[in-house]
């Protein structure tokens, strides 16, 4: 684990990891998409409009991913005071509110045909999501803020405790289904089984599984960005003193 | 109702943000690489 977070070693696992889970991600996305608009049945009580879950249920999951990923970032530059670990936190930020955006935005658009209504503020899932995006603005605001003046990939301690006070959000947005008031469906798939029926479900794994391999080389990008500029930084400082 | 103009809606949505998010991610990455290569060059 300390050898990777070398940063010479890190990129020379990165650079050519990139591609890879990019296009394999890609290609997933496309096939997971295709089959479950035009292979899959209609659902018998949805009709149609549960198709939007192939896309809708990935988003959830990367916005949700994304900060816990952040969170472990955060507690391995606390304790362990890795320069990578602050990059890679900083490098989730944006896709994961990009993601969690998506995720309110399928999420509303399906609830239309399905609930009646584009949104209800008396939803403890939905309103728990909104304010995992809020987490996510300020989050990045404040790593922007710190930028200049914090030592590890313009990252400050401050923003690694907002990541850890911010993912105890996490759980309310897991229970808040089953404990408080929601239209929200139930938990469809648990470690016990899934109720969705498996002529609906393969494809809803290809969408998933495309989506993460495509999101592993988006944060290796972010990374690879934030380390240059980094390496930039450090040299026009290096050049300034002559 | 019909349900397809919701589906394309989201979809469409999604691809918009995977693009953009995949596109800016790629520029980013690759200008500061250049930037950073152009800078040990100089030095």
């Amino acid at each position: 684990m300390h050898a990777f977070a070398n940063p010479r070693r890190f990129l020379a696992i990165a650079v050519p990891l990139t591609p890879w889970c990019f296009w394999s991600g890609v290609a997933l996305i496309l096939v997971g998409c295709w089959a479950g608009l035009f292979i899959a049945p209609a659902d018998y009580l949805q009709g149609d409009s549960f198709r939007i879950m192939y896309i809708h249920v990935p988003a959830a999951w990367l916005g949700m991913g994304a900060w816990v990923g952040m969170t472990i970032a955060a507690i391995v530059q606390l304790v362990w005071r890795h320069p990578l670990a602050a990059i890679a936190g900083r490098a989730v930020a944006m896709p994961g509110a990009v993601f969690t955006a998506v995720c309110l935005a399928t999420g509303s658009i399906w609830g239309r045909p399905t609930w009646g209504i584009w949104w209800r503020w008396e939803d403890a899932r939905l309103v728990s999501m909104l304010l995992l995006l809020f987490l996510y603005l300020g989050y990045l605001a404040l790593a922007r803020a710190s930028a200049a003046r914090a030592e590890a990939g313009g990252i400050s301690q401050v923003t690694a405790i907002f990541a850890l006070v911010g993912a105890l959000n996490l759980p309310v947005i897991h229970i808040s289904v089953t404990w408080l008031n929601s239209l929200h469906q139930g938990r469809s798939i648990t470690f016990s089984g899934s109720k969705i029926d498996p002529s609906m479900l393969w494809q809803l794994g290809l969408t998933v599984l495309g989506f993460s391999l495509w999101f592993v080389a988006i944060v290796l990008l972010r990374m690879r960005a934030l380390l240059a500029e980094n390496r930039i930084e450090a040299r026009l400082r290096r050049m300034a003193r002559g | 109702m019909n349900h397809w103009p919701f589906i394309i809606a989201a979809y469409g949505l999604t691809f918009a943000a995977t693009i953009a998010t995949s596109l800016w991610a790629w520029s980013s990455a690759r200008r500061a690489e250049k930037r950073a290569a152009e800078l040990t060059g100089r030095e």
